[in-house]
């Protein structure tokens, strides 16, 4: 066991836990931020994708011990936006992207460091970014629109298309 | 609170349309019910509150809640069916709040979620319970002004007096309208479709906001004070048992609570089977611990089965004569004798997962003699009535919260991971969230069915369809096909046998069972008859589907099959398709069409073969017969592209190796799903509306697509894909 203090979504946590904890669980278990979801913990379903310092991470792959490190910026679901108003949420209601929503948390932290990267990303490049986020219920016609749709929503475009 | 409400209990019995032949129990006694996600919430009512039925409550300030008693689990049916009580009630959709119900069939009638039968069984009963509150706030009104009820008109909260322009909200209604007599479901006016305002309209899940913001909604995400965290490791090889484990070992790394085996036995190989528990504080401590746990197993006779095994199996038993005869008539051999042409092959697919994105787990707390159960499941009665019976208290003792399901499938029907958590939390002494990995996931899976179809088949001079004979090796006697299962009395001759293999690996409903597999090996083989014979595929089916319009068996054996509807569809897919259009050499178009789960639907692909054999699904046309209605226009185009990608991706990539007994694949990393790369970026669905009752979506989109893609193959290249998974089949032409 190991003090590790934590910042997640602006504010510093303190947890006691094996250094090999997985992010993952210590989210879930220690701190009951559970938006950020277990599929398959071998970071192959990207439903636990967080940000670390605005990159995509696998939080069940990264140990506590290096979400801890010094200036590390976790960002969760729940840190998304203050109040869900994403341009990625928004677009996600109003497209009505999530069918049962487990893998969606997860979807929207990579749709989301795509979309800041390249705030304009084409099919191809939404495809490429996203592959590694498993929709079970295969909502990914609607993924793909979400994201444009989001895209236009950042840039001020309000009017549903 | 209204104190003639429970004085005036009774229970109604609402026949649903007479084609489902549901009778659903529909309570008038006043309801209780939790909040979204909080187990054991409050069960008071709050005075003045008007709740004529279990589904709809209105409070005097107007707030309209209307209640969903189903589970759900990714099909929309939390957004859909309050949708029907409110486009009677008439109300406006953004004043509706939505909770869930606790598991109370006496109240709710069936609160199972599975053969996407949701929508037929509630269609007519949920828009009674609308019309039911709409019918006596408007009473209320007409008393209020002394004018007769049929004066008053009701839309958007609101009841109007038609000739004098005078208005009364709802809310200022409720108390009212909760002192009359609750009028006869049988006797309410529903609303002419044609006045539909809400119903085939576009809505979204009443829970996104909290779906995208990461609230807590799953099974997985239940938390209840003093819980201990539980993994359960299973005999890899089914149906074995413990002999030993190190449990002194375990039980001393860091959080673990306790180690023990359990070697009871419930429900068969679909219920608990023996294993070893582990507790602790934490998810990951259990998750850890088990890392150390060495069991000796006790594997039983079954240790040395395998997926070649079955399959050498299958194949020696192909031209035997062990199988029994489920259905012949016309004669077949006479027939095949006679064909000009006659063709022969073999289609396979493997077992494969259900692979919910949210891991199996339950969470149950055991104080006493009263049982909490916070299940994700399909099957809530299910969960309670075998975790009582395991307990060994009454029904009424155990209280089940339905939980939002990461995915369903048809895995969460069966009680299995309930009855391991209560199993497990009786000897624990605190509150139990058990949580499956993945691995335990896959590999205790109630697998879609895996089978073999050995097929004979001849087509006339004239080149039409003259006999079929298909012989089946299967593993559950459940998900062999039957004597109705199309193309029998399409076929003019028709022989249908069946044989089993080991029923020693657990199986259960996967999204449109045994239509799944069924409809691609009756597709494919049809679109192989259809070039033998030289034939248009399209023309060829149309010409099998027949001039008839319903076909029936005599006596009542089957459902009736509505050839009329599927020749429509199929039609409409073709079309929109753009069917016949000359493509190059490595692209093709394919049909693939079938009934199940009352839908009626046709789908045409189209697909890109590379030389080097890659395959891309360019477009996929549908066309969905699925009666008058459309419920929600979003949530049914979302079930069916959903469908047609799962189908494609079940049948692309999904496989799972047995070897000594056990499942090889544990995860990912050799288990491939379909990712967004592989989804199709056009996906056409055309509804046809036709005059019978609306049915639901879950299910039937799914079947139709691998002959589909299948076909479109064949098309583009001259390769026949014969077994799943595609991957298995080299594609690559020249």
């Amino acid at each position: 066991m190991s003090s590790y203090t934590l910042l997640i979504n602006g504010q510093s946590h303190r947890v006691e836990a094996a250094p090999d904890t997985p992010l993952l669980w210590v989210l879930r278990d220690h701190l009951g931020l559970v938006g950020t979801k277990f599929g398959c913990g071998i970071g192959q379903c990207g439903a636990c994708t967080v940000h670390l310092n605005g990159t995509p991470a696998r939080a069940c792959l990264t140990p506590v011990a290096t979400a801890a490190g010094m200036r590390m910026k976790v960002t969760t679901i729940e840190g998304l936006s203050p109040d869900g108003t994403h341009p990625l949420q928004r677009a996600w209601c109003e497209l009505d992207v999530p069918q049962c929503g487990y893998c969606q948390a997860g979807q929207l932290m990579t749709a989301a460091a795509l979309l800041a990267s390249n705030p304009h990303p084409s099919d191809e490049d939404i495809d490429d970014a996203m592959a590694g986020n498993l929709c079970r219920c295969a909502t990914y016609v609607r993924i793909r629109a979400g994201i444009h749709r989001a895209a236009e929503l950042a840039h001020g475009k309000e009017a549903a298309s | 609170m209204n104190p003639a409400a429970l004085d005036r209990r009774s229970f109604l019995r609402l026949s649903a349309f007479a084609g489902g032949g549901l009778i659903l129990a529909l309570s008038l006694r006043r309801v209780a019910f939790a909040e979204e996600g909080v187990a054991n919430a409050s069960h008071g009512l709050v005075d003045g509150d008007f709740m004529p039925d279990a589904f709809v409550r209105i409070a005097p300030d107007g707030t309209v809640t209307i209640i969903s008693a189903r589970p759900e689990i990714g099909q929309g049916i939390k957004t859909s069916l309050p949708m029907l009580v409110a486009e009677e009630l008439g109300v406006d959709w953004r004043a509706v709040k939505v909770v869930s119900a606790p598991l109370d069939p006496a109240e709710y009638g069936n609160q199972s979620a599975g053969g996407s039968t949701s929508t037929p069984q509630s269609y007519l009963p949920m828009r009674r319970a609308g019309a039911i509150a709409r019918t006596m706030l408007v009473q209320a009104a007409a008393q209020t002004w002394g004018v007769p009820a049929s004066e008053c008109t009701a839309e958007d909260g609101v009841v109007r007096d038609r000739s004098s322009g005078r208005t009364l909200t709802y809310g200022e209604l409720a108390a009212k309208a909760a002192e009359l007599p609750v009028p006869d479901p049988d006797t309410v006016v529903l609303k002419d479709p044609s006045q539909f305002r809400l119903l085939g309209s576009r809505i979204g899940g009443v829970d996104n906001p909290k779906v995208v913001t990461g609230q807590p909604l799953f099974g997985i995400d239940q938390k209840l004070p003093g819980m201990l965290y539980a993994v359960y490791t299973r005999c890899p090889v089914f149906g074995g048992r413990v002999r030993g484990a190190n449990l002194a070992q375990v039980r001393a790394l860091p959080g673990v609570k306790d180690a023990f085996i359990q070697n009871e036995t419930f429900g068969g190989l679909n219920g608990l089977v023996p294993g070893v528990a582990i507790l602790a504080d934490s998810t990951w401590s259990a998750i850890s611990a088990r890392k150390q746990l060495r069991v000796d197993w006790e594997e039983g006779p079954h240790a040395g089965d395998s997926w070649a095994g079955f399959t050498a199996q299958a194949q020696k038993l192909a031209g035997g004569s062990d199988f029994e005869l489920v259905r012949e008539y016309g004669d077949p051999d006479a027939a095949m004798k006679g064909a000009a042409h006659a063709l022969e092959a073999a289609y396979s697919y493997p077992f494969i997962s259900h692979f919910d994105l949210e891991p199996q787990n339950t969470t149950v707390s055991i104080e006493a003699g009263r049982v909490l159960v916070l299940a994700p499941t399909q099957n809530p009665e299910a969960v309670r009535r075998d975790v009582a019976r395991l307990l060994g208290v009454d029904d009424g003792q155990v209280e089940v919260t339905i939980t939002r399901s990461g995915g369903g499938f048809g895995r969460r029907l069966d009680a299995d991971p309930a009855i391991e958590a209560a199993a497990i939390a009786r000897r624990a002494g605190a509150p139990v969230k058990l949580t499956w990995t993945r691995e335990d996931d896959m590999q205790h899976d109630h697998f879609r069915p895996a089978g073999f179809h050995f097929m004979r088949g001849g087509v006339d001079a004239q080149g039409r369809l003259s006999v079929w004979m298909q012989r089946h090796v299967g593993f559950n006697t459940h998900y062999f096909p039957g004597g109705t299962d199309y193309p029998s009395r399409f076929a003019p001759a028709f022989r249908l046998e069946v044989a089993g293999l080991s029923q020693n690996i657990p199986q259960g409903p996967w999204r449109a069972p045994r239509s799944n597999t069924h409809a691609w090996v009756v597709g494919s083989f049809l679109d192989e008859l259809a070039h033998a014979a030289g034939r248009d595929p399209l023309a060829f089916n149309l010409e099998v589907l027949g001039t008839r319009d319903i076909v029936r068996d005599p006596g009542p054996r089957g459902d009736p099959y509505n050839a009329a509807r599927m020749r429509q569809v199929v039609r409409v897919a073709a079309e929109k398709a753009g069917w016949g259009r000359k493509l190059p050499r490595g692209r093709g178009m394919g049909l693939g069409y079938y009934y199940s789960h009352r839908g009626y639907i046709a789908e045409v692909a189209t697909v890109t073969v590379s030389k080097d054999g890659d395959l891309k699904v360019d477009r996929v046309v549908a066309a969905v017969d699925v009666g008058s209605q459309i419920v929600n226009l979003s949530g049914a185009e979302s079930q069916v592209q959903g469908s047609i990608i799962d189908g494609l991706g079940a049948a692309w990539y999904q496989a799972l190796n047995i070897e000594k007994g056990a499942v090889v694949d544990g995860n990912l990393d050799t288990y491939a799903m379909i990712r967004m790369p592989d989804a199709p970026r056009d996906i056409e669905i055309h509804w046809v509306k036709t005059d019978y009752p609306p049915t639901g979506l879950g299910e039937p989109a799914l079947p139709p697509l691998a002959p589909a893609v299948a076909n479109a193959i064949f098309a583009a290249t001259g390769k026949r894909i014969r077994k799943f998974p595609f991957t298995s089949t080299d594609l690559s032409w020249s």
